[in-house]
């Protein structure tokens, strides 16, 4: 039996069930000082006066600095990803010097003993703030006369993609539907809070940080802070979660090492949940303008998209790129005759946008998979029905679409017909319009969702000509020791995804050995000096490939050992089992045993080196497309407006599978994501800047009792850009579920008049929708 | 400053302390317990869960002072001589959790909620653990999980 698609129960487990964990907090250096940061309450101001002497005098307080003393070495945090050539990159320093832009950005710290001495001294800084007007609509950021965030104005970029005669597409198409979807701010909210910890022995210097990128963030932290890449150590502990908030370059990172850089003792900064709520970049945060033509039959003509993206007031890492990643995407699973794909970056007083759990795809299948709803209903066809008049059929793949990406593999009729069955979908209608018919004050209603996306981020060559800074390729090392037991190296760097177990599965078939005497190594730049980390659902569709190539050398290198072992030739052994087999005979040599072999290098032939260890780098030649089929019924209480799931199907084509436990759990959480966008989650601003969701108490993240069991299915087309035939699958959930549920929450009201409910679908929002079609 | 007496995972310490120091504080970062984590500052996620003699409490929101002679039971806890206890067992064979921030809370929030229902439904598990957050999970499997340590509880409660 292979070790590839076995329910493996996790190694990680073990250790964080009973509290042997390594999370940065708890890590602890000798004189360890803690930091604590004094933000601005302001949303837009210039700094008059910021006094830090009083905090110094206080006890257990060894420095207190503003940001002038920071300003001459603290450089710019960097944007990785310039969209347009004349993209706007204001001036980023990571604690502010003369201007504040958010609420949240840090204006001075304190140094102390302990963090109960450093919270108390924070309260002895005097700033003086001379108030500017917050910028915070997009569309009145872009008027003329709009107070600017940045002297270079509020616009930071505008790009405009178009295939096809976008023009011929609607002109007297008979059909058009025109909407506008809200994609709202959200906040990440990983469960463990951000921490920092810097050390040097005055020559190098290592940063423990709770980050999805430690080889990112040592390539751009030697750029920022001066420090020279090779005397800079970076540390992914135990890392708590990510959902991309920790896939960036933060002011804390950098004021950490120029801490102890400056005070030559560690420094450890440990996150408040509200201090993260307020300075954790966002996620989405859209206007969509959407338009799409069609035939009289449903047949879509063409699409064209204008957004306006909410940077908040700077550039991080891939904040530019966020929308972009969608710009390919609005298509989605349809053929049509013309695309067009605009988005303007914009300026506000808000805390940067940056990756969140699908980063401008889940954006980008909202807005299709409503439209698509509301074009079902234009049609009055069922919406199942008008995407299957639409979609690519399983038999026209491989399929360039119009925007330009050639999807590999997939199968949306199997995976809508199992989703389908799994959820009852003829019985489900039957009940909605017995429902209807009884004017029954709950109502029903049915959300489909058939998305793609594209994933597994990337190839390099593709990723440079979207102007991203850096490549996507993953390397993977492999060692077999000299009792033949395996370590694996990998430049992934993994947060609850699983990828020690994962790797031991692909390393154990690879290699012959069990599953058991594989470990796997991550997270130190030190110990895995190479690799480019874990986001995009990249970490198996890159990352797990370049393992395999790296065991498929090892494999190799052994061949050669055993013929040379067994005196005969290469040719002559079959690998079966660990075991390297002399066809037609009875000798042979174990892998494990070559190992020993080739580490006490006695006997090797000539010009073989000792040891059975080998490096490998992938870099796919394209993405992977994930797909599935989504199906949520939702009942809607329209005295109330309180919607609830009754039942949710997700039918996910991840091609094959290596842990389908982890599968299923990496889908069940992405679904819960996507729903808690839908349903509950939205970060607020008000009209003077402050955020109001600034605690765990304000920003609602779903418990368990405000979620249904999600029903999980999949069906298995292999992709063909890589050899384990594997697609990603962290985002496919989240991407999926948004649309499923709003489409649900829109189905049930629609024979109210109501054609939209804006993001979350909170009770109040739906029952003042309910209020505006009553009147 | 007040003395405190308190006893955690088995081990009787005694400790000087601020009035204001909060129990979760004590305990990672003067006694090193760091298996029970801070998730957020207002009482919400329920990370820091740890027993406080024989009941869940969330350990950001108790006062050092507050826990002077108790007995504490932390996720470290838990086991004994090596072997996982069954809801921590359950856990693993249900895939409960991913990056598992979330889970020696959720662990001890499940084992409290089965005081009182010791063969809890899906409903009442989902309503029992309302306190504690995960944004992994999607809850699924953590609700399997605590039907399974339910049943394995409880058969070793009757063998017993």
């Amino acid at each position: 039996m292979t070790e590839v698609g076995r329910a493996r129960r996790r190694k990680e487990d073990a250790r964080l069930l009973t509290g042997r964990t390594r999370w940065t907090d708890n890590l602890q250096q000798p004189g360890t000082l803690h930091v604590m940061f004094l933000r601005s309450p302001i949303a837009h101001a210039r700094i008059a006066r910021v006094d830090v002497s009083a905090a110094r005098g206080l006890p257990g307080v060894v420095a207190a600095f503003g940001g002038q003393d920071f300003a001459e070495e603290q450089g710019s945090l960097p944007c990785a990803w310039p969209v347009s050539d004349d993209i706007v990159i204001p001036d980023h320093p990571p604690m502010a010097v003369s201007e504040v832009r958010y609420v949240g950005e840090a204006v001075a710290c304190v140094v102390a003993t302990d963090r109960y001495r450093a919270a108390d001294a924070l309260e002895a800084i005097e700033v003086d703030y001379e108030p500017l007007p917050a910028v915070l609509d997009m569309h009145d950021a872009l008027t003329e006369g709009s107070p600017k965030v940045h002297d270079a104005g509020n616009q930071a970029f505008s790009v405009k993609i178009t295939s096809g005669d976008l023009e011929g597409a609607f002109r007297d198409a008979p059909v058009v539907i025109d909407r506008t979807f809200i994609q709202q701010r959200l906040i990440p909210s990983a469960m463990e809070p951000r921490a920092v910890m810097a050390a040097t022995d005055g020559d190098t210097f290592t940063l423990w940080s709770s980050t999805q990128i430690p080889h990112v963030l040592r390539v751009m932290l030697a750029v920022v802070t001066g420090i020279p890449e090779h005397k800079l150590r970076v540390i992914a502990p135990d890392v708590g979660g990510g959902f991309g908030s920790k896939l960036q370059v933060t002011a804390e990172e950098v004021l950490c090492l120029l801490l102890t850089r400056r005070l030559g003792r560690p420094v450890k900064w440990t996150e408040s949940r509200s201090e993260g709520n307020l300075t954790v970049h966002h996620g989405r945060d859209q206007i969509q303008h959407v338009r799409l033509a069609a035939e009289a039959d449903g047949r879509i003509r063409g699409l064209q998209v204008d957004l306006l993206a909410d940077m908040g007031a700077y550039l991080m890492l891939v904040t530019p790129g966020v929308p972009m990643l969608g710009a390919s995407m609005f298509n989605a699973i349809y053929k049509m005759d013309a695309y067009e794909f605009a988005c303007t970056g914009v300026f506000t007083t808000k805390m940067p946008t940056d990756a969140y759990r699908g980063a401008g795809r889940p954006e980008a299948t909202y807005a299709i998979e409503r439209i698509m709803d509301e074009l079902a209903a234009e049609l009055g066809v069922d919406p199942l029905e008008v995407r299957r008049r639409n979609w690519i059929r399983h038999e026209e793949f491989p399929y360039t679409t119009i925007s330009g990406l050639t999807y590999d593999s997939g199968n949306y009729e199997a995976a809508t017909d199992r989703a389908i069955a799994l959820f009852g979908y003829d019985k489900l209608r039957a009940e909605q319009a017995d429902r209807r018919d009884r004017g029954d004050a709950v109502q029903l209603g049915i959300g489909v969702s058939t998305y793609t996306e594209m994933c597994g981020l990337a190839p390099s060559r593709l990723l440079g000509m979207a102007k991203y800074g850096a490549g996507g390729w993953e390397h993977g090392s492999v060692r077999m020791l000299p009792t033949g037991k395996v370590e694996v190296i990998t430049g992934t760097s993994p947060h609850g995804q699983g990828h020690v177990t994962a790797w031991s599965q692909i390393a154990a078939d690879a290699l012959g050995v069990p599953f058991e005497d594989v470990s796997v190594i991550h997270g130190d730049t030190a110990i895995a000096p190479k690799g480019m980390d874990t986001y995009g659902s990249r970490s198996l569709v890159v990352g797990g490939v370049a393992v395999l190539k790296a065991c498929e050398k090892v494999r190799d290198k052994a061949r050669t050992l055993a013929a040379h072992v067994l005196e005969c030739s290469p040719d002559d052994l079959e690998f079966a089992e660990g075991a390297f087999k002399v066809r037609g005979t009875e000798a042979q040599r174990t892998i494990q045993e070559l190992a020993y072999a080739a580490f006490t290098a006695h006997d090797l032939p000539d010009g073989v080196e000792p040891r059975l260890d080998s490096d490998a780098t992938f870099d796919p030649d394209n993405y992977s497309f994930p797909h599935g089929t989504h199906l949520c019924a939702v009942e809607v209480d329209t005295e109330t407006g309180m919607a609830k799931i009754r039942s949710y199907v997700a039918v996910d084509d991840v091609g094959k599978v290596v842990n389908p436990l982890i599968v299923e759990g990496q889908v069940h959480g992405g679904i819960a994501q996507g729903v808690a966008q839908a349903l509950f989650e939205e970060a607020v601003y008000d009209a003077e800047g402050n955020l109001l969701t600034a605690t765990m108490a304000d920003y609602l993240l779903p418990s368990a009792a405000d979620l249904p069991t999600f029903v999980t299915d999949r069906t298995e087309t292999p992709a063909t850009s890589n050899p384990l035939g594997v697609k990603g699958v962290g985002e496919a959930g989240t991407i999926a579920s948004t649309p499923a549920v709003v489409n649900a929450v829109v189905d049930a009201l629609r024979p109210h008049g109501i054609h939209d409910v804006q993001m979350p679908c909170t009770p109040e929002r739906v029952w003042r929708a309910l209020e505006g079609a009553r009147r | 400053m007040p003395r405190i007496a308190v006893t955690v995972d088995g081990v009787s310490y005694e400790e000087d302390v601020e009035p204001r120091l909060l129990l979760v504080h004590l305990l990672r970062d003067r006694l090193g317990k760091t298996g029970t984590p801070v998730g957020c500052d207002t009482s919400n996620c329920g990370a820091c869960t740890v027993m406080l003699d024989g009941k869940s409490v969330k350990s950001c929101s108790v006062l050092a002072v507050q826990a002077d002679g108790c007995d504490i039971v932390t996720i470290e806890g838990l086991g004994a001589n090596g072997v996982m206890h069954p809801m921590q067992r359950a856990f693993h064979e249900e895939h409960a959790l991913q990056c598992g921030y979330c889970t020696p809370g959720m662990v001890m929030a499940a084992i409290d909620l089965l005081r009182d229902t010791p063969d809890p439904s899906e409903e009442a598990i989902r309503q029992g653990l309302e306190g504690n957050l995960c944004r992994c999970t999607g809850y699924c499997n953590i609700v399997r999980a605590v039907r399974r340590g339910a049943q394995e509880m409880g058969q070793a409660a009757r063998s017993s």
